[in-house]
């Protein structure tokens, strides 16, 4: 789908003359590409269809998929589960399984630019309790089940979505901040936004997962999780307020002028006039920016957090798969990553078309 | 305007809701853990015989039965326990932090540690010293002929520094590929990036018994440092660690004294004074820890003595197939000598 | 006046929110300082920088300067920054040239092409860098056999799932003449191309590019070889008892970073440079054209000087990308700033100060990137108004 939406745009190229076989084949030089464009498709279709069909595994032991040259499914359906929940209590996977269905249901229904208004987002308001209820457990009968067994592609979406909501309105205030005509406070923020987009994600969960401990008061701890989703936050938050920045920046200064003609005062303009429409300009790079912190919290596979990407690699350690199975784990999570990465990409694509017709 | 109110909404449900934030005042550890009604454990990220949670998430191995022992002593139940994966590296933080009441992780008692990381440790549990593991079809029987051979290992306090003196004193060279993780390390040594990993015996033994064909391995017999590994819990609690020792000696005294899971109701009735004391039958030495009478009774009941959990976990029957070696009480020879119970 | 009536003055409120907003923040930086003092003194946590003088004691498995385990911890991450700027500025180097390559094939008028070159970008940016590491590590050290096995691509030159092994030159003598020599070699034929250029500006003459630019490439060196004595060994990689000792080694490690941060930013460098190509206006491919340039002549000579003013800025923020993302090292073993201070954590049991310390140092190399590439950048803009 992301193909087909960016071909769509390529049209608009002026070289672009597909449909005609003189787009193959015009020049000797054309005609060389066109045949090395084929051969690698044949090749990695070849190649393709004899690992993924043909030398492939279906059923059977460890001791089969060590023998054939091909995939081994059935690794992925004996370690599918754990992949997906990690250590999540296996009689009560339901419940992540649920959440992760209902979350992937609301954000398809969100993604609709007609329903955006107060119901739907009302509804996410009812929706996230529900979620955390649900895989927290504790009222309603369900057994309680700490945050620590969490794991898997719901905790993956966990970290970038509350990240990312939460780290909104951060941003949205930096970049404020950062555009004051107070000088102190337009420090303070410029000092925040290039410090954090300065140093890697990876020092920043560090941080949050080693040194964090130390800073709390005696008594007080924040779990493991929370550590990593704060650290998150902050970092989001500091590239969030650059776009929004970009987004206030761009908007004629009249609108400013105006609202402030009309009396109202730096905060009622700021939040009823300016922030909503430079937010909507800068939806489509925002979806960009989700796209990019989704597979960022895979980072926290290395400060021991058991998201997607670490409970595929740990199912590795069961003895009986050992070094058989090693790509087919990999490229399972790369294909969930790409196509949870592609349909956000192409969604960003396709608004960004409709602001720009709502534009024009 | 809406969507900056419904997002500060989105954002106070959400602090609401998802944060653990445990404002827990100043009190003993023992108190914070009978008011929580649960034991906070902190275990490694899955380790064969030590701490391994199963596909259905539940955790075992001698690590673990460490923990339970503490659970049965203060609660009276093994399974009031939360175990928390923790990272080689982030361990002695969360410990520190009051995250995990007790961490229960192979860890290596030394001076430095007790003296600057702002913790204590209990009782050694495991008495054991790092080595060096090769592939059988090297054909080596001394880590002394390893010259020149790649050496895969993960970030320990000191498994580098003790790899690189050893073959500083002997001479040799060697080349070190150091991983953050224990797969990738595990990987490298199997695929034969490495030729040797080097890590504490034990951990060795684990390594090989989560191996496909763990016969095809051999650890040299070299042991290139000390490392006994003892539970540890956060400093100046005298109370609490007291605890955590006492129910490490109990496991050791029940060995000693022949006591059992399948006879402790039987002995709860010798005569025997000490295992009177021990199974809460005289003197009441469990309230003196502000503990149950009881509490050495269920120790043994419901996790085993010493011989009982090393045997379950570790033991020549499992997959790791350790023998006790220096793990043996002292009237056999051994370095484990709880003291009296009196 | 009351203080009511002073809040209605417009620079005494700004004043006030200043002032009570550094207030919040030094008050709440206060707070978790003392916190974090507290606790270390209460669990007698070591603090502060003398560990850097103490010996490191463990044995680092690149190392692009001297480095025993006896030098200090100081000299060990020294030895990590310099492992941390290698394997960014390759990466740097290589995705440069692979995504302007690709950017530019992505606009090919084949569609087979653009097709290809379109997959091969989606692919690399929907996927977590994180995750092809972990793919090509496991690939290489699975893949291939281990070093006893070693596959011979050419004599001396070796495959295994312990790296690349070639020989090496070790210089008896001269090395650095030669090295001035190559230099010297260099710097003349670029001034010979600046010198042609600037001539067939002024005077409409062609002068002959190449043939005299190889003729300066070679002819220093081979003054330096005639009158300095040069000479070294060619030291050849043999298969000792476990691993192949001399020759020079490229190891798995290195290799599966540098491929996957290559390839990561080659795909952002590829979309840079597309938009950029498509930001310069159709007319000036149609002018070149009309002046008889070739298709690759106007792309070299007319399009990409224009685009790059549109390339650099993002091209910027790919390259700091890079850095940062180097550290990703920690994941397969690749001994950079982070996995070495990481080690240093483990022994010293102190870790505030060395996070502190390498996040100062990213800091650094992103300021320090941005700031190069911003003067690069008014170079670029500066030319372009040159007639």
């Amino acid at each position: 789908m992301s193909e087909q939406s960016a071909m769509a745009s390529d049209m608009a190229s002026p070289r672009r003359q597909s449909g005609s076989l003189k787009a193959y084949f015009g020049t000797a030089g054309n005609s060389a590409v066109t045949l090395i464009c084929l051969a690698v498709f044949a090749l990695a279709a070849k190649a393709a269809i004899s690992w993924l069909l043909v030398n492939a595994v279906f059923t059977g032991t460890p001791e089969d998929c060590k023998v054939a040259s091909g995939a081994c499914w059935p690794y992925l359906a004996d370690k599918l589960r754990y992949m997906l929940f990690g250590i999540y209590p296996f009689d009560e996977q339901w419940r992540p399984l649920t959440a992760t269905l209902l979350f992937i249901a609301a954000m398809a229904v969100s993604g609709i630019p007609r329903l955006w208004g107060r119901a739907l987002i009302a509804g996410w308001i009812v929706l996230l309790p529900l979620l955390f209820v649900l895989m927290a457990g504790g009222v309603f009968g369900l057994t309680s089940v700490p945050t620590s067994q969490w794991g898997g592609l719901p905790l993956s979406f966990m970290l970038t979505f509350v990240g990312l909501v939460l780290a909104l309105p951060l941003g949205i205030l930096l970049a404020l901040a950062r555009l004051s005509n107070l000088p102190a406070i337009r420090i303070l923020a410029i000092t925040f936004i290039e410090l954090v987009r300065g140093v890697p994600l990876i020092s920043i969960l560090f941080m949050a997962s080693v040194m964090l401990p130390l800073f709390m008061p005696e008594g007080v701890t924040i779990d493991k999780l929370l550590r990593a989703q704060v650290a998150i936050i902050l970092f989001a938050a500091a590239y969030i307020a650059e776009i929004v920045r970009a987004g206030l920046q761009a908007l004629p200064r009249g609108q400013t002028e105006a609202a402030q003609a009309l009396g109202l005062h730096y905060w009622q303009y700021t939040f009823l006039v300016i922030i909503p429409q430079a937010l909507k300009t800068v939806i489509p790079p925002l979806v960009s920016l989700f796209i990019g912190f989704f597979q960022d919290t895979t980072l926290v596979t290395i400060v021991g957090l058991l998201d997607f990407l670490n409970t595929v690699r740990t199912a590795l350690r069961d003895p009986n798969w050992q070094g058989i199975a090693v790509l087919e784990g990999y490229l399972f999570a790369a294909v969930v990553y790409f196509v949870f990465s592609a349909l956000m990409g192409a969604y960003s694509r396709f608004l960004e078309k409709r602001f720009r017709v709502g534009h024009d | 305007m809406a969507l900056f109110r419904t997002a500060r909404r989105i954002a106070a449900a959400a602090l609401l809701l998802g944060t653990s934030v445990v404002a827990a005042e100043a009190a003993s550890t023992l108190e914070t853990v009978k008011a929580r009604g649960k034991l906070i454990c902190g275990v490694s990220m899955g380790t064969t015989g030590f701490a391994l949670a199963d596909a259905q998430g539940k955790f075992a191995g001698f690590d673990v039965d460490v923990c339970r022992a503490v659970a049965s002593a203060v609660f009276g139940d093994p399974n009031k326990v939360d175990f928390v994966m923790t990272n080689i590296n982030t361990r002695f933080q969360v410990l520190q932090s009051g995250e995990i009441d007790i961490l229960s992780r192979q860890t290596t008692l030394t001076y430095s540690r007790e003296a600057s990381l702002g913790i204590d440790f209990g009782p050694a549990v495991f008495y054991d010293g790092q080595g060096l593991m090769v592939a059988k079809s090297l054909g080596i029987n001394s880590a002394k002929e390893l010259d020149g051979a790649a050496i895969c290992t993960l970030p320990g306090t000191t498994t580098a520094q003790n790899l690189a003196d050893f073959f500083r004193t002997t001479g040799k060279k060697f080349e070190l590929v150091v991983f953050e993780n224990p797969d990738e390390n595990n990987n490298a040594f199997f695929s034969g990036r490495c030729d040797a990993v080097s890590s504490d015996r034990s951990d060795l033994a684990s390594i090989r018994a989560g191996s496909k064909s763990p016969g095809d391995y051999v650890i040299l017999p070299e042991t290139i440092s000390k490392e006994p590994l003892a539970p540890a819990v956060r400093q100046n609690d005298s109370n609490w660690r007291d605890i955590v020792s006492w129910s490490v000696w109990m496991m050791m005294a029940a060995e000693e004294k022949g006591v059992t899971q399948a006879n402790v109701d039987e002995q709860a009735k010798s005569t025997d004074p000490e295992i009177q004391r021990m199974l809460g039958g005289a003197d009441d030495l469990g309230p003196m820890l502000g503990l149950d009478k009881k509490w050495g009774y269920n120790i043994v009941k419901q996790v085993g003595n010493y011989a009982e959990v090393f045997d379950r976990n570790l033991g020549e029957k499992t997959a790791l197939g350790l023998s006790r070696g220096p793990n043996t009480l002292w009237n056999n020879g051994g370095l484990l000598y709880p003291p009296p119970f009196r | 006046m009351s203080p009511i009536v002073l809040l209605r003055n417009r620079r005494v409120r700004e004043l006030a929110y200043q002032v009570i907003c550094v207030a919040a923040v030094v008050a709440v930086g206060w707070y978790l300082l003392s916190n974090a003092l507290a606790n270390l003194a209460k669990q007698d946590i070591a603090t502060g920088f003398g560990y850097l003088g103490r010996e490191a004691g463990f044995v680092i498995s690149e190392t692009p300067i001297a480095y025993e385990p006896s030098d200090s911890y100081a000299r060990a991450l020294l030895v990590g920054l310099l492992n941390t700027i290698k394997v960014a500025l390759l990466a740097i180097v290589f995705s440069t040239v692979i995504g302007t390559l690709v950017g530019i094939a992505r606009l090919s008028s084949n569609p087979l092409l653009s097709r290809l070159m379109l997959f091969y970008v989606e692919a690399l940016r929907n996927v977590p860098l994180l995750l092809y590491l972990f793919l090509w590590y496991s690939v290489i050290i699975f893949t291939l056999p281990p070093v006893r096995q070693a596959i011979t691509l050419l004599p001396g030159v070796y495959v295994s799932n312990s790296g690349l092994v070639v020989p090496a030159i070790i210089w008896n003598s001269g090395f650095w003449v030669a090295v001035a020599a190559v230099a010297i070699g260099i710097a003349a034929a670029v001034i010979w191309f600046k010198v042609v250029r600037h001539r067939r500006i002024t005077t409409g003459k062609a002068l002959p590019g190449w043939p005299v630019a190889l003729a300066l490439l070679v002819l220093p060196v081979v003054v330096a070889a005639l009158l300095f004595d040069i000479s070294g060994e060619v030291d050849w990689p043999i298969l000792g008892k476990f691993r192949l000792t001399g020759g020079a080694h490229l190891k798995p490690e290195f290799v599966a970073l540098l491929v996957g941060l290559t390839l990561s930013a080659s795909a952002s460098v590829a979309e840079i440079v597309r938009s950029g190509i498509l930001a310069i206006r159709k007319g000036q491919r149609e002018a070149a054209k009309s002046l008889g340039l070739s298709d690759g002549q106007a792309m070299r000579l007319v399009i990409l000087p224009q685009a790059l003013r549109v390339i650099v800025p993002p091209l910027t923020n790919v390259y700091v990308t890079t850095f940062k993302n180097s550290s990703l090292a920690i994941a397969i073993g690749y001994p950079d700033l982070v996995m070495v201070s990481n080690t240093i954590m483990n022994q010293t049991g102190q870790a505030i100060e060395p996070i502190a310390l390498f996040m100062l140092t990213y800091l650094i190399l992103s300021l320090a990137t941005s700031a190069l590439m911003n003067w690069y950048n008014g170079h670029v803009a500066l030319r372009e108004r040159q007639p």
